[in-house]
C-alpha cells in the first residue's frame, strides 16, 4: 500500500454529501486531511482563502460550477493543483477542464485508489516540476539527459518507450501509479485500457531492470497499479 | 371511430378548417358581388335619368320654338300630334283649374300639377289607349311649365325602361347568388367530407398506434398532397421510433443478461464472504474481487453510455486531423508485446500519412478495441498474425484503416450480428468482455462520418474502419 507520501491538505469541492463524506473518509486513512465544501461559492472561498495543497473538484455544483472556481483561483494567480471531477466524461469535456486550469481529470464513477494516486502525483508535480536532469531508485539511476539507465552501474539497454515508461515511475517514485495514468503519460491515451496491455509493457521493464539483481524495485499494488521504490 | 352518428359528422364537417374557409370566402364573394351589382345599377339608373333629362330638355327647346312662331294653338296642336307618335313622350296641357285639355294622359297622380320646374320624384299617370297593365301605374319624370293665363304644360318621359332594367339585374343578382350558394355549399361539403374522412383514417390509424402496434403507418394515398406528405414524414418519423423501440427492448434484453449476470456474482461472491467468515486475508480477497468486478460493471456502463450518446445524436469532439499511421504505429508499439504473449505476431504495414477529420482519443479507442478482439478470437493455438492496414481511395473518398487476422474468422451471416450491442456470437459467450466491444467501435466510426465494415481476410477478419477523406 502507498506509503512514504508526505500528509496533503485537501480542499473537497463536492455537493453529494455522502460522496464527500466517503472521500474525506478515505483520504484520512491515507494519511491526508480533507476539509470539505458543498456548494461552489464556499468552495471558492474557501480555495482562495486557505492553503491547501490540492484541490478536488465537482465539475457540477450548486451555485457556480466547478470549472469557474478553477479558472478564477488561475487568474488570481493561485496554482494550487486542481483535480476536476465530473460524470461528463467525452473527449471534448475533458479538453475544457483542463483548459479552464485544471491539472487533471477523473471521471464519475472512479476508483478511490486511483483518485488517490493522481493526487499524490499532482502535488508531486506542484513542488518539484519537471526540471529534474535524473532520478535514482536504490542502486537504479536514470539520467535524463543522456538517456541513459544503470543500475549498480551495470548499463541497461531501454526501447525509448521503456524509457519513458520508467522514467515516469522514476520521477514519482515512491507513488502508486495507475495502469490508466502510465496509458496517459507514456502513449498519451486517455481511456481506460481493457486488457492488461499495460502490464505487458510493465513486466518487460521489470525484467530488463531486475534480471541479474536480487532486489526487486517495481512493485505491482493489487488493485491499483505499479510502484517503484526500494 | 367509424360508427359516428350522421347529424355529429355533419356538425364535424363545419369544423374542418377547409369548410371553414370556404364559408368565409362564399361570404366575402357574396357581399363583394352584391355591392358591385348595386353600385353598377344605380350608376346605370343616374345615367339613365340624365339621358331622360336632356331628352325632355329637347324636347321642350322644340315645343317653345313652336310656342314662340305658333303661339297657345299650334303648341296644343304640335302637342297632340306629337302624342299620338309611337313611342311618344308624356304630354299633358291643362287649364287652371287641372282639368286635362290635350296630351295623351288620362289622369295622373295628384298634386303633381301644382308645381312647376322638375317634377321632384317620379310620379304615376295613366296613359290614353293603355289597356293591358290596368293594374301598374306607369311612372314618369316630368319638366311643368305654367303660362300667364293659368295653363299648365307638362313634358315627361316614362321611366319603365330603367325600372324594367333594374328588375332583370335584380333578378339575376338573386339567381347568381343562388348559384354561388349552392356551389361553395357543394364544393364545400364534398371537400371537407373528404378531408374529414382522411382525417378520420389517420386517426384511427394513429390510435393504433398509440394502442402499441408500433408496425401499424397511417394511410398514404396516391394523391401525393399535403396529407400523404404529412401521413409520409409521420410514417418516417415511425419507422424510425420503431427501429429505436426494437434496439430499447434489444438492450433490454441483454442488459438483463450481461448486467445481471456479474451483479449476481458480485453479490454471490459477498454473501459467500460473509457466510464463510474467511478471516482478514479471505475478506480483503474478496473485496478486492468484488472491485474488480465492479469495475467490469463501471467499463459496460461507460461504453453504453457512449454508444447511446453517439445513437441518440448528442456527441461532442472537435474535429482535429488525426494521421491514422501515427496512430497505427503508436499502437501497434503498444500491442506488440501483449499479441506475442499470446503468441501471435502483430505487423504494422500502415505507411503514412493517412489524414482524417476527426479526434485521435476516438480513433485510438477503436483500434484499440479492435485489436483486443483479434487478440481474442483471432489468434488460434498454432499463433497467428494481426496485422494493421492502411488504404487511401481516392476515387471513393475514402480512407481505411485495417486490423487484419487469419484466425476463425465471422461467417458471412454473422457478421452485422456480430456489430449489435451486447452481442456476442456463441462461441464467445464464455470469453470475458461486455459484448461491447465493436459496437462501441462503430459508434466511434459513426461519429466520424464513416462505419466499421467486416470483411473476409480468407482465413480470418479484417475490420475495417472506413473513414471519410479529409479536405
Amino acid at each position: 500500500m502507498p506509503a512514504k507520501t508526505q500528509p496533503m491538505k485537501v480542499l473537497i469541492i463536492e455537493d453529494d454529501r455522502q460522496a464527500a463524506s466517503y472521500l474525506k473518509k478515505a483520504l484520512a486513512e491515507a494519511g491526508h486531511a480533507a476539509d470539505v465544501a458543498h456548494d461552489g461559492d464556499d468552495g471558492y472561498q474557501m480555495a482562495a482563502g486557505g492553503t491547501y495543497d490540492a484541490l478536488i473538484v465537482d465539475r457540477m455544483l450548486p451555485k457556480r460550477d466547478g470549472l469557474s472556481i478553477v479558472s478564477q483561483l488561475r487568474t488570481e494567480d493561485d496554482r494550487t493543483p486542481a483535480l476536476i471531477l465530473s460524470a461528463l466524461g467525452e473527449v471534448d469535456d475533458r479538453v475544457t477542464g483542463l483548459r479552464a486550469g485544471g491539472d487533471d481529470y477523473l471521471t464519475k464513477p472512479y476508483a478511490f485508489s486511483e483518485l488517490l494516486a493522481r493526487l499524490e502525483v499532482l502535488q508531486r508535480r506542484a513542488h518539484n516540476g519537471d526540471g529534474d536532469t535524473g532520478y535514482r531508485v536504490a542502486d537504479l539511476e536514470l539520467d535524463r539527459l543522456s538517456r541513459r539507465v544503470t543500475r549498480a552501474g551495470q548499463e541497461i539497454t531501454l526501447q525509448p518507450r521503456e524509457f519513458r515508461l520508467l522514467e515516469y515511475l522514476m520521477r514519482n517514485a515512491g507513488r502508486v501509479v495507475t495502469r490508466t495514468m502510465l496509458l496517459e503519460h507514456v502513449w498519451d491515451y486517455h481511456f481506460d485500457p481493457q486488457t492488461n496491455v499495460i502490464d505487458v509493457h510493465v513486466s518487460r521493464l521489470r525484467g530488463k531492470i531486475e534480471k541479474g539483481f536480487d532486489k526487486p524495485l517495481l512493485h505491482t499494488v493489487r488493485g491499483a497499479g505499479y510502484v517503484i521504490r526500494d | 371511430m367509424s360508427q359516428v352518428s350522421p347529424r355529429r359528422r355533419f356538425g364535424a364537417v363545419f369544423q374542418t378548417t377547409a369548410v371553414r374557409l370556404s364559408a368565409l370566402y362564399l361570404l366575402l364573394f357574396s357581399v363583394c358581388a352584391v355591392v358591385l351589382v348595386f353600385y353598377m345599377t344605380s350608376l346605370a339608373a343616374g345615367f339613365f335619368m340624365s339621358e331622360t333629362r336632356q331628352a325632355i330638355e329637347q324636347e321642350v327647346r322644340s315645343l317653345d320654338r313652336i310656342y314662340q312662331r305658333g303661339g297657345m294653338r299650334g303648341l296644343v296642336v304640335a302637342i297632340d300630334r306629337r302624342s299620338r307618335a309611337p313611342g311618344a313622350f308624356v304630354y299633358l296641357v291643362a287649364d287652371q283649374t287641372g282639368r286635362i285639355l290635350a296630351g295623351n294622359v288620362r289622369s295622373l297622380e295628384p298634386g303633381v300639377l301644382d308645381s312647376h320646374g322638375w317634377t321632384p320624384r317620379p310620379f304615376s299617370y295613366e296613359k290614353f289607349r293603355q289597356r293591358a297593365a290596368g293594374d301598374r301605374s306607369p311612372h314618369a319624370m316630368a319638366n311643368i311649365f305654367r303660362f300667364e293665363n293659368g295653363m299648365s304644360v307638362l313634358v315627361g318621359r316614362d321611366l319603365g325602361e330603367p325600372e324594367r332594367l333594374r328588375v332583370i339585374v335584380q333578378r339575376s343578382l338573386m339567381f347568381a347568388l343562388g348559384l354561388m350558394a349552392l356551389g361553395g355549399f357543394l364544393i364545400w361539403f364534398f371537400i371537407g367530407r373528404r378531408a374529414l374522412k382522411r382525417i378520420d383514417a389517420m386517426s384511427s390509424a394513429s390510435a393504433g398506434i398509440v394502442a402499441g402496434d408500433l408496425s401499424r403507418r397511417l394511410p398514404v394515398s396516391r394523391a401525393n398532397d399535403e396529407f400523404d406528405r404529412l401521413s409520409g414524414s409521420l410514417n418516417t418519423m415511425l419507422g424510425r421510433i420503431e427501429t429505436l423501440n426494437d434496439g430499447l427492448r434489444e438492450v433490454s434484453d441483454s442488459i438483463a443478461h450481461d448486467l445481471k449476470t456479474p451483479l449476481t456474482r458480485l453479490r454471490n461472491r459477498a454473501e459467500d464472504a460473509l457466510r464463510k467468515k474467511p478471516g482478514e486475508t479471505g475478506y480483503r480477497d474478496a473485496l478486492e474481487d468484488m472491485i474488480a468486478e465492479a469495475d467490469q460493471l463501471i467499463r459496460v456502463f461507460n461504453a453504453m453510455l457512449q454508444i447511446s450518446r453517439v445513437e441518440a445524436g448528442y456527441t461532442k469532439f472537435t474535429p482535429e486531423p488525426v494521421d491514422l499511421a501515427a496512430v497505427a504505429g503508436e499502437l501497434a508499439e503498444l500491442y506488440e508485446p501483449l499479441v506475442e504473449d499470446a503468441g501471435g505476431h502483430l505487423e504494422n504495414s500502415v505507411v503514412g500519412p493517412l489524414i482524417v477529420a476527426g479526434s485521435r482519443e476516438l480513433v485510438g479507442q477503436a483500434v484499440t478495441n479492435l485489436l483486443d478482439n483479434a487478440i481474442k478470437y483471432g489468434l488460434t493455438e498454432a499463433g497467428g498474425t494481426v496485422v494493421l492496414k492502411g488504404r487511401a481511395d481516392r476515387d471513393e473518398g475514402r480512407v481505411e484503416l485495417l486490423v487484419c487476422d487469419n484466425g476463425k474468422g465471422i461467417a458471412s451471416d454473422d457478421r452485422e450480428r456480430a456489430v449489435r450491442r451486447f452481442e456476442r456470437l456463441d462461441e464467445s459467450r464464455t470469453e470475458p468482455g461486455s459484448g461491447l466491444g465493436l459496437s462501441l467501435v462503430d459508434a466511434i466510426m459513426r461519429q466520424h462520418g464513416g462505419a466499421l465494415r467486416l470483411e473476409d481476410n480468407g482465413p480470418g477478419l479484417c475490420a475495417v474502419l472506413s473513414f471519410p477523406a479529409s479536405g
